[in-house]
């Protein structure tokens, strides 16, 4: 499919965000947020500005500029004790593509949001000026960048703090549990031992085996449990060509999903794991998009908050099997408290993913999912979002108006912006 | 090994120097902007994990400030073993046929002030008792191609000069690696559409700095381009003349 316009890339990426409606950074969000609204709206690339200005290994804090990706930052800095604070998915993402989604990871419970380890951000905001932000400078502005998707100014430099490993392996758990139910217990009884908790979920099992699935619980491994040797970064075999549409179906679905399962043997498996296999799966593949056929396929991710109760996981796995969403990978975590930024993802309750591919049906499948979930009091992650309505959005997001207000004071014209945010917010197309 | 690096900041050559100072290599950067060299200096110290990295300032435009600078990056190094450059001026040939000036001042920087610089850092290598001078030339030098004849022409006075650098003094103990890229995706050729066998810079920094070590006179980066060229080296003009490559 053709991309309306084109990205900018250049070293000099601060000269190229002058006058540009939108950051660009990998491009791993899943939906239209890092497209823009119009071909002739100019997009900066970041991807080539990507050293690093500072780091200081008695704190911890790293200081780059916004395109370095966090894969970089983890090959470069597990050596000496340090990894990403958080670890979504896949690790082929800039550092300011963190800062607009306000990614999260396995250690969401504990550690909380990519923003909690933010300590400044220098922005080039709508009207062309550069400036610093943080909890205490412009306080409004990095509570609404954090998680803003870029909407509120470029990301030009960002100031973090590394997490310590205690080595560099991982010590890790898999567990395999046969309902929904259990699993969500599981989930939170590991969270309170565990720093890194995820799951992986069958849902196209229904009834007894509804939300069947395998727990993953990690930590960092003491350094007498550890190798002697740091871990080489993964090989990764990639997908060479676009499979047909049909390849993707319930049955070959099905049949994946009762085979990973299934698999499992023992019940709970544990030992020494490669950080990057524990962490980032979605990079074990290259290109692994292209499973999905020429149509490709958009994730929807929502949170269900714990103030919906128990059993709101099962009526979200029910309505979907109902519809026949066939995904491959559901991936099911808790989360903890909700972070500083506005717009952030995150709040405490239960998060789901799924790999929706497209077909005709996907538009009225993301509305009656969206339904519920309002219903439920949660809502969508913007970084993985591309079919939800803005009526749906402003139903979810009780703190939207407060975030548009600062978004007018900084860019009352309306010149930052994206597909995904005329689709939510309008706008001049 | 000590090197000054004329045009460590962005593209091919920033993936080298970091190669370079991943290893244990003592930089010092050269460049126009002292700002931006500085930048890339924090990066290189950061990503390395070693000692500073020196820099001054450097223009291709401005010969007077080729050898002040090479003295100080020998003087902050304590030494010099190598030289690198990968900086130059690029445009299209559109953009070149439509503004002499501009065609002028590529072929400036690109040809003759580049000898110059070389010509600098050679003597002061040849006074050390040898050492290694990298510099990138192009693919586009190999044959006059329609969309680059003025680009190409340059690259190709430069290759021929690294040639006959390497020929007379290379018993002396100056090795001289003229590198000639094919499509790389940078920032300079953002833009252009990548033919088959394009390159990414971390690829070819691998291949440049296996040559530095080497020696090797003449490499094609990716290796891929050494097949490509000789190909093309041996079209006959009336298939040069129809073909738009």
């Amino acid at each position: 499919m053709p991309l309306p316009g084109r990205e900018i890339r250049s070293e000099d990426y601060e000269s190229v965000t002058r006058g540009a409606a939108l950051s660009r950074g990998l491009g791993r969000s899943y939906g239209d947020s890092s497209l823009p609204a119009r071909p002739e709206d100019r997009v900066a690339s970041s991807v080539l500005a990507d050293r690093i200005l500072g780091f200081d290994p008695a704190t911890g804090v790293l200081h780059a500029e916004a395109g370095l990706s966090m894969q970089v930052i983890n090959r470069l800095f597990l050596p000496r004790g340090f990894y990403s604070p958080i670890t979504p998915g896949t690790q082929i993402i800039t550092l300011g593509g963190m800062v607009a989604a306000d990614v999260h990871g396995k250690n969401h419970h504990r550690d909380g949001t990519f923003g909690a380890h933010v300590r400044r951000l220098r922005l080039r905001v709508a009207d062309g000026r550069v400036l610093w932000c943080s909890p205490t400078e412009e306080r409004d502005l990095f509570r609404a960048t954090i998680g803003g998707m870029g909407l509120t100014g470029h990301v030009l430099e960002v100031e973090c703090v590394l997490a310590r490993a205690a080595s560099p392996w991982l010590w890790a758990e898999s567990e395999r549990i046969h309902d929904i139910d259990r699993f969500i217990e599981a989930l939170k009884a590991s969270a309170r031992e565990w720093p890194h908790t995820m799951g992986w979920i069958d849902c196209l099992s229904r009834g007894r085996l509804m939300g069947r699935g395998i727990l993953h619980r990690g930590r960092w491994a003491e350094p007498h449990e550890a190798p002697g040797r740091v871990p080489t970064p993964l090989r990764r075999p990639a997908l060479p060509f676009v499979l047909p549409g049909f390849a993707l179906n319930r049955f070959s679905v099905t049949a994946f999903n009762t085979l990973l399962y299934s698999s499992h043997v023992p019940r709970v498996k544990r030992g020494i794991r490669h950080p990057e296999a524990f962490f980032h799966p979605l990079d074990a593949i290259g290109h692994w998009n292209r499973m999905y056929g020429p149509r490709g396929f958009t994730q929807y991710q929502c949170v269900l908050p714990d103030s919906a109760g128990h059993g709101a996981a099962g009526r979200f796995l029910e309505l979907l099997t109902a519809k026949g969403g066939a995904s491959m990978l559901c991936v099911i975590k808790d989360c903890g408290a909700e972070g500083i930024g506005l717009l952030s993802f995150p709040r405490p309750g239960i998060s789901i993913a799924l790999d929706i591919p497209i077909r005709d049906g996907t538009q009225a499948l993301v509305d009656a999912l969206n339904e519920l979930v309002i219903a439920e009091g949660g809502r969508v992650y913007l970084a993985k979002d591309l079919f939800t309505r803005g009526e749906h959005f402003r139903a979810m997001e009780p703190r939207l108006p407060e975030w548009l207000r600062i978004k007018r004071q900084w860019d009352p014209e309306g010149r930052l912006r994206s597909a995904q945010s005329v689709r939510l917010l309008g706008g001049e197309p | 090994m000590k090197v000054a690096f004329l045009g460590a900041t962005r593209g091919m050559g920033r993936a080298l120097a970091r190669l370079m100072a991943s290893r244990g290599d003592r930089l010092f950067l050269l460049g126009r902007s002292l700002e931006d060299l500085a930048r890339s200096a924090r990066d290189l110290e950061a990503r390395a994990g070693l000692g500073s990295v020196g820099v001054a300032a450097c223009d291709l435009e401005r010969p007077e400030t080729f050898s002040p600078a090479l003295g100080a990056a020998e003087a902050s190094l304590e030494g010099l073993d190598c030289v690198v450059v990968t900086a130059g001026l690029f445009a299209t040939q559109d953009a070149l046929e439509a503004d002499v000036d501009l065609a002028q001042r590529l072929l400036l920087v690109d040809f003759t002030n580049t000898v110059a610089f070389c010509e600098h850092a050679r003597k002061r290598l040849l006074a050390r008792g040898g050492g290694t001078l990298c510099v990138f030339s192009s693919v586009a030098g190999e044959r006059g191609r329609k969309p680059v004849v003025l680009y190409g022409a340059a690259k190709a006075g430069l290759t021929r000069y690294l040639e006959g650098l390497d020929h007379k003094f290379r018993a002396a103990g100056l090795r001289t690696v003229c590198v000639k890229p094919g499509f790389v995706k940078t920032s300079m050729t953002d833009g252009l559409k990548p033919p088959p066998f394009a390159g990414e810079p971390d690829g070819v920094a691998r291949v440049v700095l296996r040559a530095i070590d080497r020696g090797t006179p003449v490499v094609y980066a990716p290796g891929m381009w050494r097949w490509v060229m000789l190909v093309i080296r041996n079209l006959p003009r009336a298939v040069m003349r129809r073909i738009g490559f």
